[in-house]
């Protein structure tokens, strides 16, 4: 009995030790790579960004001029949770927003995008930041795959009316690939979604610009 | 310590060709069907791998006298998920494109099974630079796999090769993806691309190895047969 209780504390205390060891391990190089894997992943978003607003159309620094869209509101965005809209200025003005916004009906679940508007309500640029679309079907709505979402440019509500933003297939006025219109008709639905939050929001978050 | 040329032959052979976890022990179908889209995806994991079960066989070996037995799997399998998550966060913070691309795949090495078959079948039971070069050579069998794979699919089912390898080289590299099939075809299969094709293509590269073994063996026997029979007077 002694034998089996003294086993089983040194199988304990080994186990412990290896705990101690290797988590000390980690620990160590979580604390070595934290500050890379941050900047590295502000740089990223920073990037993305980028690529829905027009080069040089802002000075400041994004990140940093963000608006949080409460919980209660960030749900006309498709968003669960508490989302953010970047505010891109130049000399003061703010001249642009960039907005989380979500599809919650991709075939393989969620599709997260940002959404650049202009103060009148124009699509800036989109870019898809986020999909488990199937490889080679519906990832075309990834600018790194396919230029497809760059038709959205210089769209706006009335340009098409709210009742096209709709995919071809549907009798709207956007494009997609024959045989996968689920991801782009996504897409499509959560952008005018994106468009009617920013004109109801307009005010606050272009105030005197729009 | 030490450790003969021999052995590094016997050891390298026996991961590459003769116990080539990809082809012959079967194991790890779960990344080998999810991420050989490309030659990229799939060398970019093996190579992530075979550097998990390099360290994580010399990390087993070296400490394998202060494992008790009934303690070994727990343990091992500590090591294993210590030295995944290392190399998941080395990647993420210096292979910041590829690891968005790889994802999910990199912790779920854990629960490659060839990981730990390794540390129980040979590191436990050898010296460091053995189970270190074990680990790296099985990982690196494969490798081989997960890019051929990956290139039998890339090319019927994309008409290119080495897409996305601007996520490993920088954007310069962007220049290096080859169209095998002219890019304004828009030439697309998407039967390859999809996880039948990663069945079909492991299949035919499983019958191909087979084969290859075969004709081999075969021509050993020949070669035998020649040596033995007594020449005619």
């Amino acid at each position: 009995m002694k034998t089996m209780v003294a086993n089983g504390v040194r199988g304990a205390l080994t186990l412990l030790a290896f705990s101690f060891v290797f988590t000390a391990l980690m620990a160590g190089t979580y604390a070595l790579t934290k500050d890379i894997v941050a900047k590295n992943q502000e740089d990223a978003e920073r990037a993305l960004i980028a690529q829905v607003l027009p080069a040089g159309s802002y000075d400041n620094n994004l990140l940093a001029d963000k608006k949080l869209v409460p919980k209660a509101d960030a749900k006309a965005l498709g968003n669960d949770d508490t989302s953010a809209i970047y505010l891109a200025k130049k000399t003061g003005k703010t001249v642009g927003a960039v907005i989380e916004a979500t599809a919650p009906d991709g075939y393989a679940g969620k599709i997260k995008m940002l959404v650049g508007v202009a103060p009148n309500g124009q699509v800036l640029g989109v870019r898809v930041v986020d999909h488990k679309e199937t490889p080679g079907l519906g990832d075309y709505i990834d600018a790194a795959i396919s230029n497809w979402i760059d038709q959205f440019k210089g769209k706006s509500l009335g340009n098409p009316a709210l009742e096209r933003w709709k995919v071809k297939k549907d009798g709207g006025e956007f494009d997609s690939h024959a045989g996968a219109t689920i991801s782009p008709r996504a897409v499509v639905k959560a952008l005018g979604k994106t468009l009617v939050y920013v004109d109801a929001h307009k005010a606050g978050l272009f105030g005197d610009a729009s | 310590m030490m450790i003969s040329r021999q052995e590094v032959r016997d050891i390298s052979h026996n991961g590459v060709w003769k116990q080539n976890p990809g082809v012959v022990q079967i194991l790890g179908m779960c990344p080998t069907l999810a991420m050989t889209t490309s030659v990229v995806n799939g060398a970019s994991l093996g190579i992530a791998t075979a550097l998990v079960m390099a360290c994580s066989g010399a990390a087993v070996a070296l400490l394998r006298q202060f494992v008790p037995n009934e303690l070994r799997n727990p343990i091992y399998i500590l090591i294993i998920a210590a030295v995944v998550t290392i190399v998941q966060l080395a990647m993420n913070a210096y292979m910041h494109a590829l690891y968005n691309v790889l994802g999910i795949f990199i912790p779920l090495i854990v629960t490659n099974c060839i990981v730990l078959a390794r540390a129980e079948a040979f590191a436990s039971k050898n010296g460091v630079i053995q189970s270190g070069l074990d680990g790296f050579m099985m990982g690196i069998g494969g490798t081989v796999v997960l890019a051929i794979l990956g290139g039998i699919r890339e090319v019927l089912g994309k008409g290119t090769l080495l897409s996305g390898i601007d996520l490993v080289f920088g954007a310069s590299a962007k220049s290096w993806v080859i169209h095998v099939i002219p890019a304004d075809l828009n030439y697309q299969f998407l039967f390859m691309i999809l996880p039948p094709g990663a069945f079909i293509g492991l299949g035919l590269l499983v019958a191909g190895k087979a084969a290859l073994d075969r004709r081999a063996a075969e021509a050993a026997r020949r070669r035998e047969a020649e040596t033995s029979t007594p020449l005619a007077a």
